[in-house]
């Protein structure tokens, strides 16, 4: 029972990161209509400029400032600089000129910062473990980032019903070239609106840095992870992102933690570990192609 | 000179180089040589199906990897079996018979093409790339949980397969089995784009409801597609696995499948012969920029976004077209 609720507050945990990755992600595509593979590269800039400027200053709060400018700037940048271009474009020439940003970003910080993984330390405000029900010590750490989550989740949403930009986003969404001739800087709020999911990527890698090692390429394997969520929530849907990446991280996270257990019951034990270890990799592919069967758009289909 | 003659001019170039290439190899003694063109032939086959794909059939498919490590693992998996003598499954022997496994990569290729494809086609755009990747990466998952089979570190073949005749373990004999294989490839897709198959294929990737207002299955034609596409990249992935004597999860990886389109994309979308070009442009060019620098892809990365910017059909394209 104890180890239940753990690894369901892991599996929270690897949700709330996954839906940081999707929410930026989701909204490039449901409002630009653009397939975006770099994604996971802000995500490593964010982890590698947060690690960079914790080992430098000491102070975590610096490296989460540091981590989400950078990842937002480098964001916006791509975005003046490649991703506009590709706008009127098909999705082939999107995936293989942001492709080729990936080997760009993935080079560059092995340039920098070299091929060894880099390592964050937990801030010391942050440390230690706690007590959440008799027998179930948690790290602290791993709950503050279940915290940011949410909290962001809401801003999110709040930004998006309740404030004049977030109506003028989603009615970009809808109609850009109505929105542009009732008088907004349509392209300003792409650039704007891309810069604010890069950061959130960055976030996302800046607080999975003390967990994770931070080394070149890390973007990609969540990044993957990113899209199935998508692809299960309907591309474009904030809610389907929420949803969507809370199913993955827990059927993920509870997968890898039980599958083994419950193979062990019939079968050997060796036999059972791999067994269940490779279902459990492959349990989130198999979430995805069920989804697909029964509702093709995702669970939450945006309406354009 | 007309874009015809042009076409024509550059694909018999092409023909005649790859025939001469062992023996301007040996006489050069860069022997070397053959084995790096060998490796261009058989991603040139990898790149051509999926050109059927994505330039005939519409298809963006960024799971195409998976059919090639289907073919490689099938091939190695033989092997092992027939080297240790242990039937497969307790009952099916291994083999290392080409004239066997090789057909039976591309069928093994085949039927999971046909289940991803089933189950892809029934979304388009934006869904269906992500779709197969991700079908991709489940099969790349399950690669690495092959404990059996070398898990993450992949299966070692300790020969190439027999080939009634041929001598594979010699390079240049290799190189003529691949360059046999791909030229049949391409002939057998250059007939069926120019068929009426390939007509309603191009209709339905154009616009799949004026297709099915002609009471055509487009669907149908999308998937026997995908499915000749798979079992072209199966056909490639037992080849690889013969050239490199080994086979590893890293085949049906994503960056795989990435790579592959840029091929296609390179040498010229839709045009069969000019992933040829494009596989050996990319693979000279990893080659020749990793010679000078270990950083290549810092550069290489900027020449594709500068490619898909301004050179829209490829280097077939610029070569065989004058405006």
């Amino acid at each position: 029972m104890i180890l239940l609720v753990e690894q369901l507050l892991n599996g929270l945990q690897l949700g709330i990161t996954l839906f940081l990755m999707s929410a930026g992600l989701t909204l490039v595509f449901g409002i630009m209509q653009v397939i975006n593979l770099a994604h996971g590269s802000f995500y490593m800039i964010g982890a590698y400029v947060g690690a960079t400027v914790a080992a430098a200053t000491g102070s975590f709060i610096l490296a989460l400032a540091g981590a989400l400018g950078a990842a937002g700037v480098a964001g916006m940048a791509v975005e003046i600089l490649v991703l506009r271009q590709l706008y009127k474009r098909d999705h082939l020439d999107q995936v293989l000129a942001t492709f080729g940003l990936i080997f760009f970003f993935n080079e560059m910080t092995r340039i920098i910062w070299g091929k060894q993984p880099l390592f964050m330390d937990i801030p010391t405000w942050l440390k230690g473990n706690i007590e959440l029900l008799p027998g179930l010590i948690y790290p602290v750490y791993r709950l503050a980032v279940i915290v940011v989550g949410a909290v962001v989740a809401l801003l999110l949403w709040y930004l998006f019903s309740r404030t004049r930009l977030g109506m003028q986003i989603r009615a970009g969404a809808s109609n850009r070239d109505m929105v542009s001739a009732l008088g907004v800087n349509i392209k300003l709020l792409y650039t704007l609106v891309f810069g604010l999911g890069t950061l959130l990527a960055g976030l996302a890698g800046v607080m999975a840095g003390p967990i994770f090692a931070v080394e070149s390429g890390m973007g990609e394997s969540i990044l993957i992870l990113t899209f199935v969520v998508i692809v299960i929530g309907g591309i474009g849907s904030v809610r389907g992102a929420v949803v969507g990446a809370l199913l993955v991280g827990l059927v993920d996270t509870l997968g890898r933690a039980f599958l083994p257990t419950l193979f062990r019951t019939f079968l050997s034990s060796s036999y059972a570990d791999s067994v269940g270890a490779s279902l459990a990799s492959m349990s989130i592919y198999i979430v995805m192609a069920a989804v697909l069967i029964w509702k093709p758009r995702g669970l939450f289909p945006s309406h354009h | 000179m007309a874009g015809g003659v042009r076409k024509t001019v550059l694909i018999a170039g092409g023909g005649l180089f790859f025939c001469l290439l062992p023996w301007a190899a040996h006489y050069f003694g860069e022997q070397y040589l053959v084995s790096l063109f060998t490796r261009i032939l058989i991603y040139s086959l990898a790149a051509v199906s999926l050109d059927l794909l994505i330039g005939y059939g519409g298809l963006i498919s960024l799971g195409h990897a998976a059919f090639v490590g289907i073919g490689g693992y099938v091939t190695a998996i033989f092997f092992q079996h027939s080297f240790e003598a242990e039937p497969l499954a307790g009952i099916i022997p291994g083999s290392e018979n080409a004239l066997l496994v090789w057909p039976l990569a591309v069928i093994v290729a085949a039927a999971f093409a046909f289940l991803i494809g089933s189950l892809s086609l029934r979304t388009s755009g934006m869904h269906f790339i992500m779709i197969t990747l991700a079908f991709a990466q489940m099969l790349y998952y399950f690669a690495v949980g092959l404990e059996k089979y070398g898990g993450d570190d992949g299966l070692s073949l300790y020969s190439r397969n027999q080939l009634v005749g041929m001598d594979l373990a010699n390079d240049v004999h290799f190189y003529f089995v691949c360059l046999f294989f791909l030229s049949l490839f391409l002939l057998i897709s250059d007939r069926l784009v120019k068929s009426r198959f390939g007509l309603v294929l191009r209709g339905a990737a154009s616009s799949s409801r004026r297709i099915h207002a002609l009471g055509i299955h487009g669907r149908r034609y999308k998937l026997i597609c995908f499915i000749i596409g798979g079992a072209g990249a199966g056909l490639a992935g037992a080849l690889l696995a013969n050239q490199t004597e080994y086979v590893s999860p890293g085949l049906l990886h994503w960056t795989m499948s990435g790579e592959l389109m840029v091929m296609v994309l390179l040498g010229g979308l839709g045009s069969l012969f000019g992933p040829v070009l494009g596989a050996a442009v990319y693979l000279l060019l990893e080659e020749t920029l990793a010679m000078y620098t270990e950083h290549w892809m810092v550069y290489l990365g900027p020449i594709l976004i500068v490619v898909v910017l301004f050179a829209k059909r490829g280097l077939f394209g610029l070569l065989t077209h004058r405006d």
